[in-house]
């Protein structure tokens, strides 16, 4: 068995004894071998194979990346060093051209497909190209010590929420970028709050490390370019005192593609993409924005959001009106929505069977967020769950009819909400005490139809107190490019 | 075999610059009073204000236009080259 060393001319013939077709070739490589001298055999997964010929060993791959074979056998002619004519599969006519010699084996079939490279196995090229290759990462490289433990290494560094991170290896980051037809130098902004430039490759290095899949990278670009867009106020939401945090939401076919939760426990744990999406953006305003809390993050208590808050709306209902629609967008147009808001306050009302019943409840609820005294002063995202919607549904109610009914029951006598009314100090300003006041902007309330089909138990998310400022503070929706 | 892992943050390091001395005294000086606009900050700077002039402080002051956006670039140059020292109201 040769070790080492290749001719840099002569023929290559790539082979792997898994594979029939190479199996077959196998008297046509001894006929070449005492034919040619200058040929070298090179087997993927057996030093033996092909019998009696001394092929190269490339357990490792090394050869087969280097030479991008994809399929077995490959045969390829050198000449002065330089690749000039290369076959794969069993082709007479192609391999008599090739290695110049004429009248191979007419006892095989004229042509037989090969196999794939072993090089070509699924994740293998990555992992290969990051020990044997150059990956063209531009981003720092960390090179840990021989007993170093990786995910603890991150931690170290203070590149994790605290929860274990994927460690963000040459090999991940570029099966992350092939999530995405961008390309990984692309400058997509500043990220608050420290205003640092962000390219795409620096999103999928984050990405990698929060555990997301490579099909989920339009959907974390989407959702980085609308934390950047200036309505959006990440800044103020990373660095805020209060409980706040971007809450995303996925509508589209893109949801469904990449198996987004909108049904049961779609606010919870257990699924994949809704759990890294939030996650990637979170990463990235805390390792690229530099946003880490008690340094520039201020939260008094933060909130379970702050590590990943990402859903998708349930579509299934055709008498809903989806969220990217009620936000202008043309149906099944992938879009991410950013709320910026805070965890979840339960909505129980297992009893009122009309609309108009279940409006009143609703409301009354919602005065809750922030103050039950305070309006005008947070948005706030209702989740909507089936049993709830269909008492609205079963009665010709549609999403417009509802939020119009709620604004409207969530209107009140100054009076009753001005500061020191009923004895408490919070509430709105005096100069309000004969007005009207309503809860809510009037397009302050998000109405999100999600859920499992049974329970009516909704969800109300207060808004963050931005939201006051309302031409500065707006909830944001972008849409969510495809592969180009 | 070792593991080399790529940087997930900005990568912008700052400069490294010596820290300003603090101020001994406030003769001459002239103090910045910086309302980043979040709850009840004017009244803090206000406050503030009262107590430097009663010691015959002279401040300037300056608002960011709103708490949910960093403070302009200008407005910090302004600080920085117009004033000797600042006092920022960060919090409600």
């Amino acid at each position: 068995m040769k070790q080492a060393g290749l001719s840099g001319d002569g023929l290559l013939v790539f082979v792997k004894a898994a594979c029939e077709t190479c199996v077959m070739v196998q008297p046509v490589l001894r006929d070449l071998a005492r034919q040619m001298p200058d040929m070298t055999v090179i087997s993927q997964d057996d030093p033996d194979f092909p019998a009696a010929l001394d092929s190269v060993d490339d357990r490792s791959l090394e050869l087969s990346f280097r030479h991008d074979i994809e399929v077995v056998p490959t045969v390829i002619r050198f000449r002065d060093g330089q690749e000039v004519a290369r076959t794969y599969g069993w082709h007479r006519a192609d391999w008599e051209e090739v290695s110049g010699r004429q009248g191979l084996a007419p006892d095989l079939p004229d042509q037989r497909p090969g196999c794939g490279s072993r090089s070509r196995d699924p994740g293998a090229w990555e992992i290969l190209m990051e020990r044997y290759g150059d990956s063209n990462i531009a981003a720092r490289p960390v090179p840990l010590g021989d007993w170093d433990d990786d995910a603890e290494a991150c931690y170290d560094r203070g590149w994790t929420d605290g929860l274990p991170v994927v460690p963000p290896t040459d090999s991940r980051i570029v099966r992350m970028l092939g999530g995405t037809s961008r390309k990984p130098d692309e400058v997509l902004g500043e990220v608050p709050p420290n205003l640092t430039p962000i390219t795409v490759e620096k999103v999928a290095i984050n990405a990698v490390m929060a555990g997301a899949r490579p099909e989920y990278m339009p959907v974390i670009l989407a959702a980085l370019d609308a934390a950047l867009q200036p309505e959006a106020t990440m800044h103020g939401v990373l660095c805020t005192t209060c409980f706040s945090s971007p809450i995303l939401v996925v509508n589209g076919p893109v949801a469904r593609k990449i198996g987004m939760n909108s049904g049961i426990n779609c606010l919870g744990q257990g699924n994949r993409a809704n759990a890294t999406i939030g996650r990637a953006l979170q990463l990235i305003i805390r390792n690229v924005g530099g946003g880490r809390p008690g340094e520039l993050d201020r939260a008094v208590l933060g909130g379970p959001g702050k590590f990943t808050f990402c859903f998708a709306e349930n579509e299934q209902d055709p008498s809903w009106t989806p969220l990217n629609v009620a936000r202008g967008f043309a149906p099944d147009t992938d879009t991410v929505t950013l709320f910026q808001g805070d965890g979840i306050q339960g909505f129980v009302d297992q009893r009122s069977r009309t609309p108009e019943q279940l409006t009143q409840s609703l409301a009354r609820s919602l005065m809750a967020v922030g103050n039950w005294k305070l309006c005008e002063f947070t948005n706030a995202m209702l989740v909507l769950v089936p049993e709830h919607y269909a008492i609205y549904r079963n009665a010709g109610w549609d999403r417009d009819r509802i939020t119009t009914a709620l604004h409207d029951a969530l209107r009140r006598p100054g009076s009753d909400v001005v500061q020191g009314a009923h004895g408490i100090g919070e509430g709105v300003s005096p100069d309000r005490q004969n007005d009207m006041v309503n809860k809510f902007w009037p397009e302050g309330l998000l109405i999100v139809h999600a859920g499992g089909q049974a329970g009516l138990f909704s969800a109300i998310c207060a808004g963050w107190t931005g939201g006051r400022f309302r031409h500065e503070s707006k909830t944001v929706t972008r849409e969510i490019k495809p592969w180009l | 075999m070792a593991v080399t892992l790529r940087d997930p943050t900005g990568e912008a390091t700052s400069l490294l610059r010596d820290r300003t001395a603090p101020l001994t005294a406030f003769d001459g000086k002239i103090l910045a009073l910086m309302d980043i606009g979040k709850m009840r900050g004017d009244e803090f700077i206000d406050r503030l204000e009262q107590l430097c002039t009663e010691r015959g402080v002279a401040t300037r002051r300056f608002k960011k236009p709103t708490n949910t956006r960093v403070a302009p670039p200008e407005m910090i140059d302004e600080i920085a080259g117009s004033c000797d020292a600042v006092i920022v109201a960060l919090s409600d």
